[in-house]
């Protein structure tokens, strides 16, 4: 084959592809830069598009500097939180869903049915619009700042199951009859079987909840009032009050650093685990 | 259920113990207490409260300020949802036809959904902040006294900005998926038949994406009606006042602001209801959908 000849066309792919990068990817950019610049700089200019000499002293404020009225807050605390969340979120849902889509799976029992549309009706209302009552009741529970009040009512919907329980159908009706004859029980066969075979469905999921957990917002706000068990994500609303307040310059240095702390792991992990991630939401999803 | 499952009467209890109380006590419980709420005056000091039918929900609807934040849903959800869908798919069509550069293209333009929204409504504010924003400079520059916060159309405007900015990635990552599950042998006949490649576009690459397309739609919709609110509650900054708000953002300021419990309640089984609705709609469409695949 001979090379071919420049297309126009191709230049056009290209040149839609590009602004499109620069519209996704500029604007976090920015940011980042800004993060390197003195408050007052930023406050007369907004964002920045240049280098400045105030990168190290800004990103060590928003980690190291405690903050907020207690003084028991620093960027380091709620970097901990946020993970605290976004890992017990994700291993919450990952071992209540897979459980429940063994048992409705694998069991022959009468309440099967009944069973799956109890969980699957919660596909039907998100946290947001049941908050109030939801809030109430995890507040006479006396779950209010704790992380089991924190995590437990956002593992209330029922997504995981669904997955595991479509995952679950897929593996081949044999291997259950061959255990069956070798006399495994359920949870030899659970154990040995169907956890070593959903591996990789078991990644794709922990990273999906993990990245939906981190990014919580309205629930931890409700729930955390203790500035100690804020998240990062949690913390943006705060920064946001420094803004309104009017009476000081803002740290705008540390709040751009704290905003792009707050979305570096979730982004890491799915520039990373790409192809895990987009075959997890594409899988999942559908 | 499989055909050869274990038969033990008390395990699959226990397995979906966990599960099933964290529902019942997480899910159904507030559920049921937002719809019994709904049709009680309730004192916002916390003695006690009256039957009142649907009082709640007729003031709701009379309501011209209800009414006024029901039609601003509507244009933000159908203006996101377009928006961030069309965006998607030119972006999607292009990268699943370069050869050079596409993984590049694809990594670029889909890391942004792991951003939570609040984050990304930080990044809006500081755009189109009214004295040092980027935006604002621009629509200076071109004559336009931008005033995100004061004016309802500015602000609604950061707002829709943002929400799309966010929602393209994950469009992005379902059309390309889709795309790039079209048959090699489909795509080959259609080149046989069609030179145009816009022409092709429309008549044979388009129709097989419409199941992908008709999911997103009712996720973009979903998205824009709940998962906006980190958004709208960080560019409205708390501050409600004359402010352009989506009913979810209104559940949680009457709510939480203004104590009006039963209000509240009854705006939350309004919600309820427009998401049953959209369910069964998408369930619709599914089962329409495996004519398609």
């Amino acid at each position: 084959m001979t090379r071919k000849p420049f297309k126009w066309s191709v230049a056009m792919d290209h040149t839609i592809l590009i602004l499109g990068a620069i519209f996704m990817v500029g604007p976090v950019l920015l940011v980042f830069l800004t993060s390197s610049y003195d408050d007052i700089e930023i406050a007369k200019t907004g964002l920045q598009f240049g280098w400045g000499d105030k990168f190290v002293q800004n990103w060590n404020n928003a980690l190291n500097e405690t903050s907020g009225f207690t003084g028991t807050i620093n960027g380091w605390v709620m970097l901990k939180n946020s993970f605290i969340l976004g890992i017990g979120f994700a291993l919450g849902k990952i071992v209540i869903s897979m459980m429940a889509a063994y048992a409705i799976v694998y069991f022959r029992f009468r309440f099967a049915v009944p069973a799956f549309w109890v969980i699957f009706t919660t596909l039907l209302l998100p946290l947001e619009v049941r908050i109030l009552p939801s809030y109430e009741i995890t507040q006479q529970m006396g779950l209010v700042n704790t992380y089991t009040g924190l995590i437990i009512p956002l593992i209330a919907s029922a997504t995981g199951t669904f997955f595991f329980r479509q995952f679950f159908r897929s593996i081949p009706e044999e291997l259950v009859e061959a255990a069956r004859i070798d006399g495994a029980g359920p949870v030899k066969f659970f154990i040995d079987i169907i956890v070593p075979l959903s591996r990789t469905m078991i990644a794709a999921i922990f990273i999906i909840m993990f990245v939906y957990g981190w990014n919580q917002y309205l629930w931890p706000t409700l729930i955390t009032t203790e500035e100690g068990l804020f998240t990062l994500v949690r913390g943006i609303k705060q920064i946001m009050f420094s803004f309104t307040d009017g009476n000081t310059i803002p740290e705008f240095g540390v709040a751009m650093a704290l905003a792009i702390l707050a979305m570096l792991p979730p982004v890491l992990i799915v520039i990373f685990f790409q192809s895990w991630f987009v075959k997890g939401l594409v899988d999942s999803d559908k | 259920m499989k055909r050869a499952g274990f038969a033990s009467p008390w395990m699959p209890f226990l397995l979906l113990l966990p599960q099933l109380s964290i529902i019942v006590v997480f899910f159904y419980w507030p559920a049921l207490e937002a719809i019994r709420t709904s049709f009680y005056l309730e004192d916002p000091f916390g003695f006690g409260s009256t039957f009142v039918g649907w009082e709640n929900y007729w003031q709701l609807f009379s309501s011209s300020e209800y009414m006024r934040v029901a039609r601003f849903t509507l244009v933000f959800t159908v203006l996101v949802t377009f928006l961030s869908l069309g965006l998607a798919l030119l972006l999607a069509a292009k990268a699943d036809k370069v050869i050079r550069g596409a993984s590049t293209y694809k990594t670029l333009l889909m890391w942004v959904y792991a951003i939570a929204p609040p984050v990304a409504g930080f990044l809006g504010v500081m755009f189109t902040h009214q004295r040092f924003g980027q935006f604002t400079d621009l629509a200076a520059f071109f004559g336009y006294d931008y005033v995100v916060g004061v004016n309802f159309n500015d602000t609604a405007f950061a707002m829709i900005l943002t929400a799309v900015w966010k929602q393209v990635p994950v469009n992005f990552i379902f059309f390309l998926s889709g795309l790039q599950s079209v048959p090699r042998a489909v795509q080959e006949a259609a080149m046989i038949d069609n030179r145009s490649s816009a022409s092709r576009f429309w008549t044979v690459t388009f129709p097989l994406l419409a199941p992908t397309g008709f999911f997103l739609l009712i996720t973009n919709i979903t998205y824009a009606l709940f998962d906006t609110f980190g958004i709208v509650d960080t560019i409205v900054r708390g501050e409600p006042g004359n402010n352009p708000m989506t009913l979810v953002y209104k559940v949680y300021v009457d709510g939480f602001r203004g104590s009006d419990l039963g209000g509240s309640s009854a705006q939350s089984v309004i919600l309820m209801v427009l998401v049953l609705a959209l369910t069964i709609f998408q369930f619709r469409l599914i089962d329409r959908r495996i004519h398609y695949t």
